[in-house]
């Protein structure tokens, strides 16, 4: 029974580092894992790879306005090259054609990318934290607390938001910023609630979170320190869905042209619908072929990024 | 004796990420009709393997190594797919370790069995089926008249009696029974263990009953292996096993647990874990483990040998009954218990000994 | 209830009093009538300062509920539980800061009582920083003890390891660690043996013998198997549907069963001996669930002992036959 005494003096020799630099070593470590895992989805890797093509592409903007382009004729918005009829086919000059009012198909593509970018991850970002927060209070306090939470996410599932800001658009133009909020905060109290309430539901009936609560932990100890950590994982899995839905409506609104926004893929679509060239779209494609293209790509990228963060996420679907 | 099934150096590997798992290592036995073989070990050992491969329901990452399993003197991976399915449930039958939760909830439990006797004999009508049904349940200790019922309608121990009574539906000549009390109650397990002797008797079954618990397969088999990080490490009649374990994993095994006989005993406990099957130890699986070790059992690989009629070991210090009295003293002397041998009859529980019938002998060559 | 007043000394550590437990079932979607499981029906029964108690039943008996009661995961719905005289539902605030210290729970499974996120160290760190207890040097130093002091030596090999990374036995090594971290002085441990291999148990079992005897703790040891409490248990209380039908020594409990369920339960064990033959346990049907139960003994439909008399008696009550023997039977 000896070498069960207690010993004392094994104090903390053993820890021979700080603590944050344990726990960045492990953070790097089990991110690296997470990663091995990832590398094994071929759909996942597309995605990544695709998104970052989508990176480089709208890095390139600024570089290229600055030094190649001439502000002048290849500004996004005001740009207007006075050389050709407009809209011009693809050329050495405009690598994309030009649209209706004379301005450069590519350069509106690049300067859309890293707003897109802005859009869907901040959209994302807030459907994520909404979600996530609400989804564990309502898992962890129940009763009234969830009621209201499902109702609201019952409404926003159920009503059509999509046609109701068309109508409302025509009163008042939302401009960018306030558009990616408004999609946060919908996709936050919608869909993704239910989804991380249910992972949160299961993940509180764990006896680890009786354990927790035996060691003396409030319950916001538990649901910061435990049922969050749990989630999380899940939480991420949807922010990557919630990008591919936050961009296609921006699309979708911008088409119609009821958002107050300057330049986006939709509204290239949009230019080229109101200036009449879309009843011949065949001979008319580079006014709405790219920046369709980019849509689908991008949100595509970030749908196949999530399909391959799910076997991270669910080590069921994992292949051998 | 007739043999029915015989193993042959059976050796069988899983392929994996991180390497290959050699999950069964030459392994032999064989089992004469209407024995009953209990294989017994810790998780991860290989037992269920061994059920899988005598099924041959293995994964597709499973790779036979070597070795033989004939069954009626064929040789089961020698059958074509086609073959190997008629001989599924219809000569050997299976009843897996949460089998209670294989029953489908959307029809009656009766039908089910009925379902399965028509899908493997063909050329039995309904009413025969159904009479068959009947006297199953009876069998197995289930009113007949609750063929009717749902699974949900059932308790725990019914739904795994009826469980039994499908994998007696088309009479098999074995039946592989893996740990098929493991989630009961001990009063529910003992019926059920006992009804499975009573059967077994009736029908002349053979069987091979595999578990984790030694109490359980000293209880149903005439034949006891003793498996360990994917090899057999003694097998023997089940009398001779207990009485006299030789190799000291079987002893450490038998006095690990506490038992409800006899006098409190101090607990033999075995240190360390069980091995990593990708890289077990060279020598004896079970050397770093094993407190009788010696320098030869961490390099040589103990020979599989026949040491009594029908009683095999591999082992480089078998344990002879004169080394386990020291040890039982020992444990005498730090517990409070004067003695340590299990067995210990005390009358108030009326403990009769068993006719002596250890003709459960099996060869393996 | 017949059992003597406990002893004012504070030689009791644990005192539960009529401790009732019901939940509300639906029994069907239109009836709309009320029905109530007694998973915990009047149990009284008591844990003396460095004594282990062995809470033995089938599954369903209601001993895990007693357990979880007793810690505080969930409210009796009534009776009362009084640890070193203080009782347990009446803490609030500070004092609940202080009961956690006092008592702490092992769970059964440790495959899912350990947070799969968080590192040996944060997980056996917990309690105490929960609680606020020490600096941060002192909490690792009291980490690493404890590591020390359950086996997982040297602790430094553990301390930043995550729970998938150990064998089970290993991880059970940590929740015992978990709950003993803070010096509780009572613990109730929930079967924690019942999912381990057999090798792997016996060293638990052993390091919950040395560590009662080093640590002076009392437990409540929760478990489904009688051999396992005969070993680590001073006494036994054998629970039935929600009732205690046999309470004492645990040799006399093992040796000297009175009350027909506890014969029932023993004969059933299996015994590691093909020479030795078990009489059937002649014991009737299954268990049923207390929903409602009718006011008599709950063992009167499956007991092959049973009398006429029992049938219309009511639920016997404990009663002491002699050295702290107590049993629920009509017939001693």
């Amino acid at each position: 029974m000896n070498e069960l005494a207690p010993t004392p003096g094994t104090g903390s020799a053993s820890l021979t580092e700080p603590l944050w630099k344990i726990r960045w070593k492990l953070t790097r470590r089990s991110f690296a894992q997470s990663w091995e895992i990832f590398r094994e989805s071929r759909i996942g890797m597309i995605g990544i790879i695709l998104i970052i093509a989508f990176g480089i592409f709208g890095a390139l903007w600024p570089i290229m306005i600055n030094t190649v382009w001439d502000p002048m004729v290849y500004d996004p918005v005001v740009g207007f090259d006075p050389m050709s009829m407009h809209p011009s086919p693809p050329s050495a000059a405009h690598l994309l054609g030009t649209d209706p009012i004379g301005r450069d198909i590519l350069a509106q593509l690049m300067y859309s990318t890293g707003r897109e970018f802005l859009l869907g991850v901040l959209s994302a970002v807030i459907t994520v934290v909404i979600g996530t927060t609400v989804g564990t209070a309502a898992a962890y306090y129940g009763g009234l607390i969830d009621t209201v939470f499902m109702r609201i996410a019952d409404i926003i599932l159920l009503f059509p938001f999509i046609p109701l800001l068309v109508v409302m658009g025509s009163m008042v133009k939302l401009s960018f910023l306030p558009f990616a909020v408004i999609m946060g905060v919908l996709g936050g109290f919608g869909g993704i609630t239910i989804i991380l309430k249910a992972q949160a539901l299961s993940v509180s009936v764990r006896p680890y979170i009786d354990a927790a609560r035996v060691a003396g932990g409030s319950d916001f100890h538990i649901i910061v320190s435990h049922i969050i950590p749990n989630v999380l994982p899940l939480s991420f899995l949807y922010m990557m869905f919630s990008v591919t839905s936050a961009i296609l409506s921006e699309a979708t609104l911008s088409f119609f042209g009821v958002l107050n926004i300057d330049m986006s893929w939709g509204m290239m679509i949009h230019t080229a619908d109101v200036a009449g060239y879309l009843f011949d779209f065949a001979r008319y494609w580079w006014l709405w072929a790219p920046s369709g293209l980019a849509i689908t790509l991008f949100c595509a990228a970030f749908y196949m990024v999530g399909r391959g963060l799910d076997e991270v996420v669910n080590p069921r679907l994992r292949k051998r | 004796m007739d043999t029915l099934l015989r193993l042959e150096d059976l050796t069988m590997h899983y392929k994996t990420k991180a390497g290959w798992v050699q999950a069964i290592d030459g392994v032999s036995f064989s089992l004469n009709k209407g024995q009953s073989l209990g294989l017994v070990g810790e998780s991860g050992c290989g037992k269920t393997s061994i059920a899988m491969s005598l099924m041959r329901l293995l994964p597709n990452n499973a790779k036979l190594v070597r070795g033989r399993v004939l069954f009626g003197g064929q040789d089961l991976y020698a059958l074509s797919d086609e073959e190997i399915r008629k001989l599924r449930w219809k000569k050997i039958a299976m009843i897996f370790q949460a089998a209670m939760n294989s029953l489908n909830p959307v029809y009656s439990v009766g039908n089910q069995i009925i379902e399965a006797i028509l899908t493997h004999e063909p050329e039995t009508s309904e009413e025969e089926a159904r009479e068959r049904v009947k006297s199953l349940f009876e069998l197995v200790g289930i009113p007949a008249e609750r063929m009717g019922h749902y699974p949900h309608e059932y308790s725990g121990g019914m739904k795994q009696r009826a469980v039994i009574a499908m994998a007696l539906a088309c009479r098999p000549s074995l039946i592989i029974a893996d740990e098929p009390t493991t989630a009961l109650d001990v009063i529910v397990q003992d019926k059920i263990l006992r009804e499975i002797e009573d059967i077994r008797c009736k029908i002349n079954m053979s069987m091979i009953y595999i578990s984790h618990d030694v109490s359980v397969i000293a209880e149903v088999s005439d034949v006891v292996g003793v498996m360990y990080a994917g090899k057999l490490l003694e097998l023997g009649p089940a009398d001779d096993v207990f009485k006299k374990p030789r190799n000291p994993y079987t002893y450490s095994l038998m006095y690990a647990y506490p038992s409800i006989l006899g006098e409190k005993h101090d607990l033999v406990t075995i240190p360390g874990e069980p091995p990593n099957l990708l890289a077990p130890p060279a020598g004896c699986r079970f050397h770093p483990r094993c407190d009788w070790a010696t320098k030869e059992c961490a390099k040589v690989e103990p020979v599989w040998h026949e040491i009594a009629n029908g009683h095999y070991l591999a082992c480089h210090n078998p344990i002879r009954t004169e080394a386990v009295k020291p040890c039982v003293e020992q444990v005498a002397a730090t517990g409070n218990a004067q003695v340590a041998a299990t067995g210990t009859v005390t009358e108030m529980h009326q403990v009769t000994a068993k006719g002596g019938d250890g003709n459960g002998a099996s060869g393996s060559n | 209830m017949a059992l003597p007043a406990a002893t004012e000394s504070g030689d009791v550590i644990l005192d539960v009093r009529d401790l009732s437990k019901y939940y509300p079932v639906n029994q069907g979607f239109f009836s709309g009538k009320k029905a109530l499981l007694h998973a915990v029906d009047n149990v009284t029964f008591q844990v003396k300062r460095g004594e282990v108690l062995g809470l033995v039943g089938e599954s369903g008996c209601g001993k895990t509920t007693t357990g979880r009661l007793i810690v505080r995961l969930a409210t009796p719905t009534s009776g009362r539980i009084l640890i070193e005289n203080t009782d347990v539902s009446e803490i609030k605030g500070q004092d609940m800061m202080e009961f956690r210290q006092k008592v702490q729970m092992i769970f059964q499974d440790p495959y899912e009582s350990l947070d799969p996120r968080m590192t040996i160290f944060d997980i056996v760190a917990e309690p105490l920083n929960v609680n606020g207890i020490g600096t941060f040097e002192e909490r690792e130093a009291q980490v690493e003890e404890m590591l020390n002091l359950v086996g997982l030596a040297p602790p430094s090999a553990f301390l930043f390891r995550f729970p998938h990374e150990l064998s089970g036995g290993q991880r059970q090594r940590v929740a015992i660690a978990r709950a003993l971290v803070v010096r509780p002085s009572f613990v109730v441990a929930d079967e924690p043996t019942s999912m381990l291999d057999v090798s792997i148990r016996t060293g638990i079992m052993k390091l919950m013998a040395q560590l009662r005897e080093n640590l002076g703790i009392s437990y409540l040891y929760i478990t489904h198997d009688l051999a396992v409490a005969r070993y680590l248990c001073d006494r036994i209380a054998v629970m039935y549907l929600g009732n205690i039908v046999e309470l004492g020594d645990a040799e006399d409990i093992v040796k000297r069963p009175l009350h027909p369920y506890t014969k029932a339960l023993i004969s059933a064990v299996p015994v590691p001996d093909p020479a030795i033959e078990r009489p059937a346990p002649n014991i009737k049907g299954g268990v049923s669930k207390p929903i409602n139960p009718r006011p008599r003994c709950r063992f009167y439909d499956r007991c092959p002992e049973s009398s006429s008399s029992c049938a219309n008696a009511e639920n016997p009550e404990l009663k002491d036959v002699g050295d702290g023997h107590l049993v629920a039977c009509h017939l001693l």
